[in-house]
């Protein structure tokens, strides 16, 4: 195409790519009016991402500039005080604290999610029809639960009296944990949440690999079994090649998920005891909202992007990769 | 080829362990919720409820405002879903059935966009509500819970668009039709699954979203359901009964919509948003 048309505003990285096809040469006019449609269709959801989500992003980096803190914010006063924010938040431990912490947290969720997805999403391919139906149901009922009613739910769960978990704990003969309090600890406490996000997580690998396995041509077995191969050699040979880019874009959402779940840290118990459990979008809300140190909160949510754009760089060009192939 | 017996078992025992362990808490929640306080506060828990009670329920809705958080919470996740199905409708069309200069720079930012860290950004967002003297309203949400779905909702349904043939398109533009008739007329009906499974989630990031109505709707009369469902336990000390029957009415029209559309948002999903 050879006409030339003034591109409404797209998302905020936007890359720009030539797209010529074979394109006739000798454009009709139709065409040329019709050249315009596409962006004219793309405009109300161009727009709103602009407006709604690259202005909070603009704003959130103007903010992580300026001192703001309950007094400005009452009078409305902007005081840019330049790094200081960034100063202030990087020479300082805790956020280096939290950040390893929450990297470490993040790792040890994904990698949970993943491992065990993946072991539950092949099971799910090996079990009979009616057995796979009802393991399917309670993965599904998993799923669904609306996190802030899960997160109540564990927190019944592990009730220091009267909960269920430290009963059974009780009666298998662990009696040092009959009144124990999970939220009182560091690990406890984390453990509880993990617990919780792997819980809901699990389904969404496990049945959406169990969906991709279905797509795997039985030839490609027959073959294998042909030539010898035996149920581990055939898995890592066509199985595990087969689910590859599945597995990558997974590992990234859940990397994604995982990093900024904020719902459940924060309701189980608001990033206690003592500040030891906040990750970092816990820590950037309790910083900025709650200690109303609101220029901070920002600089922290910026250094927070970045920490994200970085862990998920890897994954998120393969998976541009693979869909730019597909495009 | 024989299995022995023992190949032929492990996996459905270990199925079934985990067919428990995934249940329990959903089923627990319930349990819990129809159980007289007595049975919850048993020394030895109740596993199987015999008496069902409906006091618990009653205590969750008539706290103060419940009718009106129920009401902003569907309010508030229909409009979002519904702007954000129509918006996203469009922009599907055009990536999905156009060629033009930059169709893959969208897509890219569309899914860039798909990742935004919401969570971390409620200050900004906080304070460009509170510059336009937007506190406490349910505008702001419905508008940004439409912004948070609204990738998601582009990317999916391009899959769904791409999966309908292009004959059937040609064909009805060869029997005289515009291309918008032939849009509403024949990729709209055959879109009509597609459009329910990607509303789902829609409909379960705006139902459940916390963060963002946390810090900007402080008054009651604005409030949505998971902050009631949150600070129930807060109000209410160790009542677990009413805090499960809370958790139950909040999250049963999830599970529902969910048992019932699973398998095709799953399908959609994998077709749209993992696959392209």
């Amino acid at each position: 195409m050879t006409v030339q048309t003034e591109r409404p505003p797209s998302g905020p990285a936007d890359v720009r790519k030539s797209d010529d096809g074979p394109g006739r040469p000798q454009p009709r006019a139709a065409e040329r009016t019709g050249a315009l449609a596409p962006y004219l269709l793309l405009l109300p959801a161009c727009a709103a991402t602009v407006l709604l989500l690259g202005w909070p992003l603009l704003k959130d980096l103007l903010l992580s500039f300026q001192n703001l803190n309950m007094g400005q914010l009452i009078q409305h006063v902007t005081e840019w005080n330049g790094i200081d924010n960034y100063k202030e938040v990087l020479t300082g431990e805790d956020f280096w604290r939290v950040t390893l912490r929450t990297l470490a947290f993040t790792a040890v969720n994904v990698v949970l999610i993943m491992l065990l997805g993946t072991l539950v999403g092949l099971l799910l391919a090996r079990l009979g029809k009616r057995m796979r139906v009802t393991l399917m149901i309670g993965l599904v009922l998993a799923w669904a639960m609306p996190v802030v009613a899960a997160t109540t739910v564990y927190q019944w769960l592990f009730a220091q009296r009267f909960g269920v978990v430290n009963w059974v704990l009780d009666k298998l003969g662990w009696h040092s944990m009959a009144d124990y309090s999970w939220t009182s600890g560091q690990f406890s406490t984390f453990f509880v949440v993990t617990l919780l996000i792997v819980w809901q997580s699990i389904p969404f690998v496990a049945i959406n690999l169990y969906a991709a396995t279905t797509t795997i041509p039985g030839e490609l077995y027959e073959a294998a079994a042909l030539d010898g191969a035996g149920v581990w050699k055939s898995f890592t040979t066509v199985t595990l090649p087969f689910l590859r880019p599945f597995l990558y874009a997974t590992t990234f959402l859940e990397i994604i998920w995982v990093f900024k779940a904020f719902v459940q840290v924060f309701t189980i118990n608001g990033g206690g005891p003592d500040r030891l459990t906040e990750t970092l979008p816990v820590y950037a809300y309790i910083e900025g909202v709650g200690n109303q140190h609101y220029g901070m909160g920002a600089a922290i949510a910026v250094l927070t992007i970045l920490i994200l754009l970085g862990v998920t760089a890897y994954y998120l060009r393969i998976v541009l990769k693979q869909e730019e192939d597909e495009l | 080829m024989k299995r022995s017996l023992f190949g032929r078992l492990w996996p459905n025992v270990t199925a079934a362990v985990l067919f428990v362990g995934f249940v329990f808490p959903v089923y627990w929640m319930f349990a819990t919720a129809f159980k007289p306080t007595g049975d919850i506060i048993a020394e030895d828990p109740v596993w199987f409820p015999t008496d069902v009670t409906f006091e618990h329920f009653q205590k969750a809705t008539g706290v103060d405002h419940f009718w009106t958080y129920v009401g902003n919470s569907l309010v508030v996740t229909i409009l979002a879903v519904v702007f954000s199905l129509v918006i996203a409708l469009v922009a599907a069309f055009a990536l999905a059935r156009m060629r033009f200069r930059g169709r893959r720079g969208f897509v890219i930012g569309f899914m860039l966009a798909q990742m935004a860290p919401w969570e971390v950004m409620v200050i900004a967002m906080y304070m460009i509500v509170r510059d336009a003297s937007m506190l406490n309203s349910l505008v702001p949400l419905t508008v940004f819970y439409m912004m948070m779905i609204l990738p998601f909702t582009v990317l999916t349904l391009r899959g769904f668009v791409a999966a309908v043939p292009r004959e059937l398109e040609e064909a009805a533009m060869v029997d005289g039709c515009t291309r918008g008739q032939a849009f509403r007329r024949v990729i709209l009906p055959l879109l009509a699954p597609g459009l329910m499974s990607t509303s789902l989630f829609g409909f379960i990031t705006a139902w459940n979203e916390f963060p963002l109505v946390l810090v900007l709707n402080k008054e009651a009369e604005s409030q949505t359901l998971p902050l009631w469902l949150s600070s129930f336990q807060t109000a209410f000390g160790d009542d677990w009964g009413a805090t499960m029957a809370a958790s139950s009415l909040f999250a049963v029209p999830i599970l529902i919509l969910f048992v019932f559309l699973q398998r095709r948002a799953v399908s959609g999903l994998t077709a749209g948003a993992v696959k392209g």
